[in-house]
């Protein structure tokens, strides 16, 4: 679990975070939403410590971060992953250096045990016969996969997710999503993921925070999300016709008007 | 920049392997063209010396205290280390932009590795284990090259060549030599790793910061030649 209270960051004289408090819970797929520009990156990176905030808390499962030693955040540092945008894979580093390196960096095993490791965590995130391969080798999916295995090669409790689908094809980004989902599930992991993406919001969104111009809008689970009233939300999720119509078509099918196949297809028309 | 490097070592033999990595990069990756810079240095300020000396009674011999001492005082140091600013600086600036730029040292950050003393002292320490190195070699080499092409055009035989070499010889110009080349060393590696690893921006910014880091080591290393042939050579001082 992963509380923040009244966090405010400032480059300069623009002020990025106003005042954003939400608690990201355990076992959950917790989603960071908004337009670019919106705070979410910069949001992420206070929490991962990576900036430091101008004002307000962190807490990681009650102890304070914000108010840890350096040394203290190193310990906590090799509990969190982390996917980063562009995967931020070692480009020097083959698929397996890449992910055994947190292991060679913090662990004593020896080479057959890590890489034992290594290839658990490659097949847990359906990655086969690539270890021997470079970064520029292989595609963008594969890559995130990779970022993925290396995140969570050390057991993580905390998985951070910066925009997972960015540059992939919506059939992969369902893959990725799917993993990080299933992930979360089964290592019972608080990940936080930061994403515009409403394919991801809708599959996998269990606890959502909107933000909007630095602060905090909105906060709910994708089931609410739907019928939410609030107008800079909905002009965010519905920013596409298909999904206002989708909308409406949720709308009348919760109120008992949409009964079968045939009345959804008059709708389409 | 160089206060946060000394910390803990999260593993020392990830660093140590890292420093290695570093030392065959740097040293063996830049003894071709120290090599190659080297010889026709020495060789070059043999013909030109020889061109130089018309007067018949300055001895042949002096040809090969001249190309030697100018070799150890001078070419072997601060030329094969501006040489090396642009090899190993814009390597290093550009290694370490690219790192920030992508993200790889966020990466690291998170792992809770101290990025600083994982990735630029490795690459200090090494430019300060084997620079020194290459310039030795780029000595002998220099003085080589100079003997042969002394021979190879008659401008002088290698027994006068050989018997010039070792004329009045002062060891304390090699260990001159030394003090500066540990002092580009520094130089060549540390400005380099500043300018690429605060370089904010994309592609553009890491080209941009790469030329910055070895205009700027360039003319710091010469800036420290001088003072350092001030402070150490000059007999007023």
């Amino acid at each position: 679990m992963i509380e923040f209270k009244n966090i405010e960051k400032a480059f300069g004289d623009n002020l990025v975070l106003k005042d954003v408090s939400h608690l990201m819970e355990t076992g959950k797929c917790n989603l960071i939403i908004g337009t670019s520009g919106s705070g979410k990156t910069v949001l992420q990176k206070c929490l991962v410590g990576l900036f430091e905030p101008d004002k307000g808390e962190i807490i990681y499962d009650g102890i304070s971060f914000t108010e840890m030693t350096q040394d203290n955040r190193k310990e906590l540092r090799q509990q969190i992953g982390m996917l980063f945008q562009g995967s931020a894979l070692f480009d020097s580093k083959t698929v397996e250096e890449n992910v055994m390196f947190p292991l060679d960096m913090f662990t004593h095993l020896t080479h057959q045990e890590k890489l034992k490791r290594v290839n658990e965590v490659l097949n847990r995130v359906n990655l086969e016969e690539v270890n021997k391969k470079f970064p520029a080798e292989i595609s963008g999916g594969m890559k995130k996969r990779v970022g993925i295995a290396r995140a969570i090669v050390l057991n993580p409790k905390y998985l951070f997710c910066d925009e997972p689908n960015s540059g992939l094809d919506p059939q992969t980004s369902m893959v990725i999503d799917k993993l990080i989902y299933d992930i979360t599930k089964e290592f019972n992991m608080t990940t936080v993921i930061n994403t515009h993406d409403m394919n991801s919001v809708m599959e996998i969104g269990e606890n959502i925070l909107y933000m909007d111009q630095g602060q905090k809008e909105w906060s709910g689970n994708n089931k609410e999300i739907i019928f939410s009233k609030n107008e800079r939300l909905n002009a965010f999720i519905f920013a596409s016709e298909f999904l206002k119509d989708a909308k409406d078509m949720r709308m009348l099918e919760a109120k008992g008007k949409i009964s079968n196949d045939r009345d959804m297809d008059e709708m389409m028309m | 920049m160089i206060k946060g490097m000394f910390t803990k070592p999260e593993n020392v033999k990830m660093y140590w392997k890292e420093f290695m990595h570093q030392c065959n990069d740097i040293g063996i990756g830049s003894l071709g063209i120290v090599s190659i810079i080297s010889v026709f240095i020495g060789a070059v300020s043999a013909v030109q010396t020889a061109y130089q000396l018309v007067s018949p009674i300055i001895p042949l011999t002096t040809i090969a205290t001249i190309v030697r001492d100018t070799v150890i005082l001078e070419f072997a140091p601060t030329l094969v280390c501006i040489v090396l600013a642009g090899v190993i600086g814009s390597k290093i600036a550009s290694e370490l932009g690219n790192m920030r730029v992508s993200e790889q040292i966020d990466a690291l950050e998170i792992m809770g590795i101290n990025t600083k003393a994982y990735l630029i002292l490795p690459k200090i320490a090494a430019s300060l284990v084997t620079i020194p190195l290459l310039v030795v070699i780029a000595m002998v080499l220099g003085i080589w090259g100079g003997r042969m092409a002394g021979t190879a055009s008659h401008i002088l035989s290698p027994e006068t060549f050989d018997k010039g070499l070792v004329m009045n010889f002062t060891p304390y110009n090699v260990t001159f030599a030394l003090i500066k080349s540990y002092t580009f060393a520094f130089i060549i590696s540390s400005i380099p790793a500043y300018y690429g690893y605060y370089v904010k921006g994309g592609a553009l910014e890491i080209g941009k910061s790469s030329t910055k880091s070895v205009v700027v080591s360039c003319i710091m290393l010469l800036f420290a030649d001088y003072v350092l042939s001030q402070l150490l050579l000059n007999p007023a001082t």
